[in-house]
């Protein structure tokens, strides 16, 4: 999933100066899940900018909603109706979310509450570590399902480094050395083979290199 | 001027604390009357929304009171609860409220006269803490009523 963080509360507050009315709307997706942008958290938010505006003297409206997804057009007209009573939106998606609806609401100013970090997943409640990059050409055949990209901090092609200590990187001791877990496996797993294979240079433009990128189902389209 | 009676939310779990409320009613304890209570099934159902609303509107001082640690008759319930208050705090603070007014208690049924020590303790720390300035204008309209 996505995973984002709130932006800090003064930045939050300082985007929504001169503003009476606005809409809090959060993303019933991965934002919900990682606990940043979800029915709860915009209830959190919501409370927080009025008591902060309420004890300057200077009170703000707010209306509070949820819906499904912000990154799919279907679940942003839920909101129309509500959009023309409001000065600005604050969105508690992820990026993509954020972008969804300034296309959808040209008129209407957004501000994103959330800094998107990166994708990832929980490694318990409340705990969330980074396992791809999304360079668009997954390695982890090769490497026994561990991605060198994402996980090694210089996200090297083949082998580790010699900063590699005792299978922790030298960037940060409690970070694991990617590598050292590659080759753990593949040794468990008996493929140890597949580390003889040289990977080539990887090619940055299925990455961000090769500007916006889009996946496009073709039978889906009419 | 007449001394600042506070306004006080306790949810309290209904395994423990609810039990020594009532408990110290039975033993005719004297404690401030500034406590309004609020019954949850356990403190593990407390979540910082609960916490921030009840400042929102116009709370003093807030406090979650759950069963002794390794009591909790949902197994971790306190044990969620705990952190979740800490959290809390650290949102009124980003607000401009002291997180001194908001707290988390470990009673058990039994306690009765802890529970009244709990109450006169916060209502005392939340008298010293002045008026929340989230709830200054309600109180400011009660005196206008009055």
């Amino acid at each position: 999933m996505i995973i984002a963080e709130r932006k800090p509360f003064d930045e939050i507050m300082k985007m929504l100066e001169g503003h009476k009315k606005i809409m809090v709307l959060g993303c019933g997706g991965c934002v919900t899940v990682c606990l940043t942008g979800g029915h709860d958290e915009v209830r959190v938010l919501s409370s927080q900018i009025r008591m902060a505006r309420e004890k300057e003297d200077d009170p703000i409206e707010i209306i509070e909603k949820t819906i499904e997804r912000q990154c799919d057009p279907e679940y942003l007209d839920e909101v129309q109706d509500v959009v023309p009573d409001v000065e600005a939106i604050v969105s508690m998606a992820c990026g993509a979310g954020v972008n969804f609806m300034a296309e959808r609401y040209a008129a209407t100013p957004l501000y994103p509450a959330l800094n998107t970090t990166f994708i990832g997943g929980s490694l318990r409640e409340g705990y969330y570590v980074e396992r791809c990059q999304t360079c668009g050409e997954c390695k982890l055949f090769y490497t026994g399902g561990i991605c060198p990209i994402a996980r090694c901090s210089k996200s090297l092609l083949n082998g580790p480094c010699g900063g590699s200590t005792n299978g922790k990187c030298e960037i940060d001791p409690e970070v694991d050395c990617a590598w050292q877990l590659i080759l753990d496996r593949l040794d468990t797993l008996d493929q140890m083979d597949r580390y003889e294979d040289i990977m080539e240079m990887c090619d940055w433009r299925t990455n961000r290199d090769g500007g916006p990128r889009k996946m496009v189902r073709e039978d889906f389209q009419r | 001027m007449a001394e600042f009676e506070p306004t006080i939310v306790a949810f309290c779990c209904h395994y423990c604390a609810y039990g020594a409320a009532d408990l110290a009613g039975s033993m005719r304890l004297e404690y401030p009357p500034n406590i309004r209570v609020i019954r949850l099934p356990c403190s593990g159902k407390v979540t910082p929304v609960f916490l921030l609303r009840a400042f929102e509107k116009g709370a003093d001082g807030v406090y979650v009171a759950g069963c002794m640690e390794g009591d909790c008759h949902f197994i971790h319930g306190n044990l969620v609860s705990k952190p979740r208050v800490n959290y809390a705090k650290k949102l009124i603070e980003e607000v401009g409220l002291e997180p001194e007014r908001l707290e988390f208690f470990n009673m058990s049924a039994a306690m009765g006269p802890r529970f009244a020590e709990v109450a006169r303790e916060f209502t005392e720390r939340i008298r010293e803490l002045g008026p929340s300035p989230i709830s200054k204008k309600f109180h400011s309209n009660k005196d206008e009523a009055a």
